[in-house]
């Protein structure tokens, strides 16, 4: 079966699977973590791009045909993060910033209202936003009206391995957003990322688990072939699970006996 | 948040099944949260003046030691020689005197510290709120302050004289220091002073207060054992290594996202052995002397306290490499602060 491409921002992406580049113990397991997923894009943090010297820059680890999204990592208020996002536009890293901001260092749970402000003057000045939120159906619709390209919402915790604990709202969103909805963060584990593709998702982004794997590059690949798997999941349109259905009809069945 | 009596129960078990345990949950919560990545960042003293008097420490004013500040001038010398070895993330330090080294001079230091490094803390006297804003307005992320020692009593043994004698005054720091912005606040307990089982809980406390009330702040804390100054002993610290692998792998339990700092008072081999445990910050290539990188020999140097690990930043990246760590230099962007 043939799968339409991931399109976001006029972009077409043949892989469904976003890989972020954060505590890899080298350079090389996140270089081959990409050739084995296959990825198309990936995450980097502004605060991790060594501008200055050029001793292990992470850039040259990533092929220049990935799409490189630069995110506002260390951000706390919308203001910082559009701070962010023009210096790394300023330093030739693109127009693709996944806005991060986050006010909270104990459970880094992303402030929705600062998010809203900082992906609406960023759409306005031309930057393609995917903004990192907590599920919540007012604040996707928010961020659709001022422009954002994607909504990724969190599975669960950052870094946290917990898997789809927001699966309800998530839900809601793919239901009622009409741009792609990308789950990040709590993903732990290939299955996460196939449960979360069969309900609808339109792609998936894993980080900790996949750097901090005994063998990375096994587990980028594992992921990627479960984002499929999902992904063909849903596109089959899979029966949906039932429970038993008893074969008399206790309540209704007077209506049809004689 | 954890009693005294645990605490108290936790460092007072000797079972070497117990401290595996321990040490087993510390690394895995530390690989979890920052993966097998270590921060590097080096010491910098701009000044020795103080005008306290704490007798465990080699600046203190009763100490006749050649006083000196850096001028502007060997400011540039002493950074481009410390950002030549790699380091971007700088703590600059100075004794604790508001006279010799006020604000104005600190913002002086800050200016020329942009020049080579993307992140800037201090570890200066404590100061007010104000104070602080014009600081991070101005480029420094980050504060370190530490109370070191919880106990009143003790405290006021040991701070015999000057601004530094007001307990209080300096519980309150990092809550100054967040009002003013600073990004990353780093605290601690100097071990040794006191009762480590009492002067952990009040940190706990401390700590879980701050994450309460100031939650977009990042927080680091190190626990510095007591130092020999250039051999002699200002105070015994009591606190043996098993003890201080304790210390960190509980308190990493307890916060799970806060960083660790692993001085390089500490032996190489014990900092080779520890990394896997819990730390998630190294100083490397440090000298704790006014100059001590390019302005004075050894020979004149009176250091702040003796330094242990003698390794250069290249060789402290090597280990780092050997030991399938990768070594973070950068982690840290300059914005243009604003409060």
């Amino acid at each position: 079966m043939q799968d339409d491409p991931l399109i976001i921002a006029g972009k077409s992406f043949n892989n469904r699977f976003l890989l972020g580049t954060g505590k890899f113990k080298n350079k090389t397991d996140l270089k081959d973590s990409i050739e084995s997923s296959e990825t198309e894009i990936v995450t980097v943090a502004l605060r991790r791009i060594d501008l200055e010297r050029h001793e292990e820059n992470i850039l040259e680890y990533i092929p220049s045909h990935i799409t490189l999204m630069t995110n506002t990592s260390g951000a706390r208020t919308a203001q910082e993060a559009i701070r962010i996002a023009r210096i790394a536009r300023e330093a030739g890293h693109g127009d693709w910033v996944k806005i991060e901001v986050i006010n909270d260092s104990k459970y880094l749970l992303p402030d929705n209202q600062e998010t809203i402000k900082a992906t609406e003057i960023l759409a306005k000045e031309g930057f393609v936003v995917l903004p990192y939120v907590s599920p919540d159906l007012y604040v996707a619709r928010e961020l659709v009206k001022v422009g954002a390209a994607a909504v990724m919402p969190l599975g669960s915790l950052i870094g946290s391995n917990q898997g789809l604990k927001a699966k309800e709202f998530i839900k809601i969103l793919i239901e009622e957003i009409d741009v792609p909805i990308i789950v990040d963060a709590g993903i732990g584990a290939p299955s996460h990322a196939a449960e979360a593709m069969e309900m609808g998702a339109d792609a998936v982004l894993a980080n900790t688990a996949v750097a901090t794997a005994g063998h990375p590059a096994i587990l980028a690949k594992a992921f990627s072939l479960a984002v499929q798997a999902g992904r063909l999941g849903y596109l089959s349109k899979l029966p949906a699970t039932k429970t038993l259905a008893n074969a008399s009809s206790p309540l209704t069945g007077f209506l049809y006996n004689p | 948040m954890i009693s005294l009596p645990k605490i108290k129960d936790i460092l007072g078990n000797n079972d070497p099944k117990q401290l595996e345990l321990l040490a087993l949950e510390s690394a895995s919560l530390t690989r979890q949260y920052f993966g097998r990545t270590i921060s590097l960042f080096a010491p910098l003293y701009l000044s020795n003046y103080c005008s306290s008097h704490c007798t465990y420490c080699g600046f203190n004013s009763h100490n006749r030691i050649e006083r000196i500040k850096l001028k502007p001038e060997q400011m540039h010398a002493e950074m481009k020689h410390v950002a030549d070895t790699g380091i971007e993330n700088i703590l600059l330090l100075t004794g604790e005197s508001y006279k010799a080294t006020p604000v104005p001079y600190l913002l002086e230091a800050t200016n020329i510290a942009k020049q080579y490094f993307t992140g800037i803390s201090l570890e200066v006297h404590p100061m007010e709120a104000a104070e602080y804003a014009e600081l991070f307005q101005n480029g420094v992320d980050g504060i370190t302050v530490y109370q070191e020692t919880y106990d009143r009593e003790r405290y006021k043994e040991v701070h015999i004289s000057g601004k530094k004698s007001d307990y209080d005054f300096r519980y309150a720091t990092p809550e100054r220091a967040a009002q003013g912005g600073i990004r990353h606040l780093l605290m601690g307990i100097l071990l040794g002073l006191s009762d480590v089982a009492e002067d952990l809980t009040k940190l706990y406390e401390h700590l879980r207060y701050m994450e309460k009330n100031y939650p977009g702040v990042e927080y680091s804390v190190s626990f510095p054992r007591l130092r020999t100054i250039k051999g002699r002993d200002f105070a015994l610290c009591n606190v043996d290594d098993k003890m201080f692998i304790k210390i960190v792998c509980l308190t990493r339990i307890l916060f799970p996202r806060v960083g660790i700092t692993l001085s390089t008072r500490e032996t190489a081999e014990l900092r080779n052995n520890a990394l896997e445990l819990g730390f998630t910050r190294m100083s490397a290539g440090s000298n704790t002397s006014v100059g001590g990188y390019t302005i004075k020999e050894e020979a004149e140097q009176d250091p702040q306290f003796d330094i242990e690990d003698t390794r250069s930043v290249s060789e402290i990246v090597q280990l780092l490499k050997n030991k399938n760590f990768d070594p973070v230099f950068t982690d840290w962007r300059p914005i243009g602060n604003q409060t």
